[in-house]
Parts: structure tokens; C-alpha cells; sequence
């Protein structure tokens, strides 16, 4: 018996090395929890993009060697992380003003659902067994010059997830400007999601039936290959 | 003609040297005929740990620093578990983890609410099991707006509008204006009684400094409590700590506590 089904699409590494072209030198760059983590592996040593953690740290460095961990020097997600030369530590309230004062140009989440009119759901599920938490989710949504969304195109049982209308609570209205998913990269417009590259292997047609709302084909789309990381 | 101040204890002292200087509260001394008062000089520091926390009532509001164990007043908040304090709220921007500090006050039973950002970090099990038996009351706020309630306290704002969760369910039951365009909420102020507070090094005027990441919550919770007990590693003698670093002026403080552990 062989190999019955071959996994389509990029691998989350792909995607977040996708996410890592996009964003500019000089840019000041807050990841969300999780994956979105994993595109301050690609962006390339000679490019300086200053990283934000919510908890007060810009030129945020990569984990440390194993036992130079310090447990006051953490990321959101409770990580140890280092200081780039240059980097500052700063308080709640004014890593708050830099996040929701539009002064952060790129802030990278992942998703539940994500809807054509750039709506997005990320911080809670329809379970109501567990206590809700909602972290900063809300205010790096309206707050970021542009949000991107990282996330797989469906849900583990194959569900859409860029959807005609969000099924799952808000964490902001209209506030998603690109998505990166393992199929595509998709721009909202005003009330529609663009197309924008599609990854190799994968036509148009099966990008739709795989999406919720309906999609538009830039004139200008592209094949996504990158490589191999 | 001066009007008659009474110096009744030593937190009235800091009033008075907050807004004047030294040299005219021995004026006033004189003056007031009160020269026989020991030489007045500002201590903020408190020797014991059950001392710094003895006068916290029941039904305080209790802030609380830290993200993560990052800046968490682990010591100050079991301190805590052995006073007769009982039916606190508790403001920090998560609800325990393990089961020490926040997560032991919680399963002492001495907190009936939480006002947080994200209650379910990993290992926040001790919460979850309370609020799942009905036994504390949750309110989840979204992490900048907690920031900016407790700054607005603290600054003696009224509230701001802010667009974070406006069209969300967080947002839904309050008021609405929109502002150049965007749909925003109005949010109060969030004072506390208390704020318990982890940071490095003190004076013994109160002026504090922390560690990296360690300082987030601690200077803003240290301007919107009436009382500020600040637990850090260190005293140094006044003016050891350089006045272009210092990051909560002691003016926002009550009391250092040392504890080296």
C-alpha cells in the first residue's frame, strides 16, 4: 500500500518564511502567541526589524542557550527570550500606547476565522466550559497598522475558516488586512477577499470550495513555491 | 499664619514632605510647637513581611503585578493567606499558575473575584477549578484597557474611549461613540485599594527600579492604589539609585519590602 494521502500545501515554517518577505526593514513587528512566533525565524540577519512583546520589550532576541534563561526576561507567551543591542524594557501601559496608538507597523495573529469584510475571531471558541481569556488579542487587532493572519485555510475537520461571516466571537471588526494560510495568500479589500498567490499544486476552483465566502482572482496572482525550510 | 496641622503618625509626614521641603517641616515644627519631635525622616521600609501586609481589609481591591511569574509578588500575596483578610479582588493580568502566590491566596479562599486579561495560561488550574465550582466571580479585560483603567486612576481620569473591543462581546454593554470615524467604548477607571508590587531595588523614599520584563504591571498599578506595598531584593541608601532611571518615583510608594529568597 502507498502513501494514500499526500499532504497539499506549505508546511507552517513555509508560511511563516512567507509572512517574513512581507514585512519591511524597519519595521517595528509584534508576533502573536504560537506560531506567528516562528517568522522572526526568516527574516534574513541582514534586514533589522525591531520585535515588540506586549510585556514590554522592543528588539526582542531568539531563545536563549540552554541555562542563560532568565525568568524576567520573557515573551507573551511566557518564553524565555533575549535583548538585541538596543532593545528597551518599558511598562504595560506604554507597551499598550505603542500597540493600540498605531505605532507598531506589522502585528502577525493567528485565527479561528477570519471574514471577508477583514473581521476577525481568535480569542475565544463556542465552548463556554472554559473561562474566557482574552490576553492583548483585542488591542494589537484595532491598534496595528496592519494585521496578518497566519493560520491553515480549514479547521483539522476540513471546515473554512475565511468565512462570508465569523461564526465565532469578535476580537475586532474589519481589521484584517492579508491572510497567509497553507493554500493561499488572500488581501481583504473593503468587502471581499483578493487572491493574491496560490500555492503551487492547487487550482483556483479547489481554493474556493475549501473557502466559505467567495473570492476574487487578482488580475495580478501568483504561484506561492517557497522553498524548501 | 500657617493653619493647624496635626502630625498624628508617620503617613502624614509623607504627606507633608511630598509637597514641601524638608527645611520647612522642621519650620512648621517649630512653629507649631512640636520641637521635641524626633528628627522626621522619611522610612518607607518595612522589616517584617506580615507587617507590610497586616492593615489589608477584607473586601479590598487588591492590584497585583506580574506577567507570568515575571514580576509576581509570590511572598507578598501569601503573606497575605495568613491575615484575616477575605473577599479580596484581585486585578493582574493572569489568575495564578502552579500553587503558590496568587494561586495559593485563591485556594485559601480569600478571593471572591478576578479582574484579568487571561485567566487560562497553562498551569492556571487552581482558577479554573474555583470558577468552575462557582466559587469566584471573573471579569475579563482586555490586557491594554486593564493598563489604561488602572493609569486613569491613577492620573485622576474619569475614563477614556478606546476602539479596543468595540463590536465584540466584550464590548457590547457599553457606552459607544464614534470617534473620527471609528467606532470606540468607554471605559472607567480602575483603582485599587492595595497594590502589591515585585520589583529589584528601593530607596527607603520609595523610588523603585526593576528587572527587564519583570517591571510591565508594576508602575502603573503602583499610581492607582491608595496603599502601594512594593516587595524587591534590595535597599540602597538614598540617592545610590541614579534619578535618570528611576522608573516609579517614590511618591507612588507606601512601603519596600526586602525579601531575599
Amino acid at each position: 500500500m502507498t502513501a494514500v494521502l499526500e499532504k497539499i500545501g506549505l508546511t507552517r515554517p513555509q508560511v511563516a518564511w512567507r509572512i517574513a518577505q512581507e514585512i519591511d526593514e524597519g519595521s517595528y513587528v509584534n508576533l502573536g502567541i504560537g506560531s506567528p512566533e516562528m517568522v522572526a525565524n526568516y527574516v534574513s540577519t541582514n534586514r533589522e526589524i525591531v520585535f515588540h512583546s506586549e510585556n514590554g520589550i522592543l528588539g526582542m532576541g531568539e531563545a536563549p542557550a540552554p541555562g542563560q534563561e532568565d525568568g524576567n526576561l520573557i515573551n507573551a507567551g511566557k518564553k524565555p527570550v533575549t535583548l538585541l543591542p538596543g532593545g528597551s524594557y518599558f511598562s504595560h501601559t506604554d507597551s499598550f500606547v505603542m500597540i493600540r496608538g498605531g505605532h507598531i507597523d506589522v502585528c502577525v495573529l493567528g485565527a479561528y476565522q477570519v471574514a471577508k469584510n477583514g473581521d476577525l475571531a481568535n480569542w475565544a471558541t463556542l465552548d463556554t466550559s472554559k473561562p474566557p481569556g482574552v490576553g492583548g488579542a483585542m488591542d494589537l487587532a484595532v491598534g496595528a497598522k496592519r494585521i496578518f493572519v497566519m493560520m491553515d485555510h480549514c479547521t483539522k475537520t476540513g471546515k473554512p475558516k475565511l468565512m462570508n461571516k465569523c461564526t465565532y466571537p469578535l476580537t475586532g471588526s474589519r481589521v484584517v488586512r492579508t491572510v497567509f494560510t497553507d493554500l493561499a495568500v488572500i488581501d481583504v479589500t473593503e468587502d471581499s477577499f483578493v487572491v493574491r498567490e496560490i500555492t503551487a499544486g492547487i487550482s483556483f476552483e479547489e481554493l474556493q470550495e475549501k473557502t466559505d465566502a467567495v473570492l476574487t482572482l487578482s488580475e495580478n496572482w501568483q504561484t506561492l513555491a517557497p522553498p524548501d525550510v | 499664619m500657617s493653619p493647624p496641622i496635626l502630625f498624628i503618625n508617620r503617613i502624614d509626614w509623607l504627606v507633608v514632605v511630598d509637597f514641601a521641603a524638608i527645611g520647612y517641616d522642621l519650620y512648621l515644627i517649630d512653629h507649631l510647637g512640636l520641637a521635641s519631635y524626633s528628627t522626621p525622616m522619611i522610612d518607607k521600609s518595612v522589616n517584617n513581611i506580615s507587617a507590610a501586609v497586616a492593615d489589608i481589609q477584607s473586601g479590598s481591591v487588591v492590584l497585583s503585578s506580574g506577567f507570568g511569574d515575571a514580576g509576581a509578588p509570590v511572598d507578598l500575596l501569601e503573606a497575605l493567606i495568613e491575615t484575616d483578610a477575605e473577599n479580596l479582588t484581585i486585578v493582574s493580568n493572569n489568575a495564578g499558575e502552579g500553587n503558590y502566590g496568587l494561586a495559593a491566596l485563591i485556594a485559601a479562599g480569600k478571593v471572591s473575584r478576578v479582574i484579568c486579561s487571561y485567566p487560562i495560561s497553562a498551569g492556571s488550574v487552581v482558577f479554573q477549578d474555583c470558577y468552575q465550582a462557582g466559587e469566584i466571580t471573573l471579569e475579563v479585560v482586555p490586557q491594554g484597557t486593564l493598563s489604561e483603567r488602572m493609569r486613569a486612576a491613577g492620573a485622576g481620569i474619569g475614563g477614556f474611549f478606546t476602539p479596543t473591543s468595540a463590536g465584540t462581546e466584550l464590548g457590547k454593554s457599553k457606552e459607544c461613540r464614534k470617534i473620527s470615524g471609528v467606532e470606540h467604548v468607554f471605559e472607567y477607571p480602575l483603582k485599587g485599594d492595595i497594590a502589591l508590587i515585585r520589583a529589584t531595588r528601593a530607596d527607603r523614599w520609595g523610588n523603585i527600579v526593576y528587572d527587564k520584563s519583570a517591571r510591565n504591571f508594576g508602575p502603573v498599578m503602583a499610581m492607582a492604589a491608595t496603599l502601594t506595598i512594593v516587595q524587591v531584593d534590595e535597599i540602597v541608601d538614598l540617592g545610590k539609585l541614579n534619578p535618570e532611571l528611576i522608573i516609579t518615583p517614590g511618591i507612588f510608594v507606601d512601603r519596600v519590602f526586602v525579601h531575599n529568597g
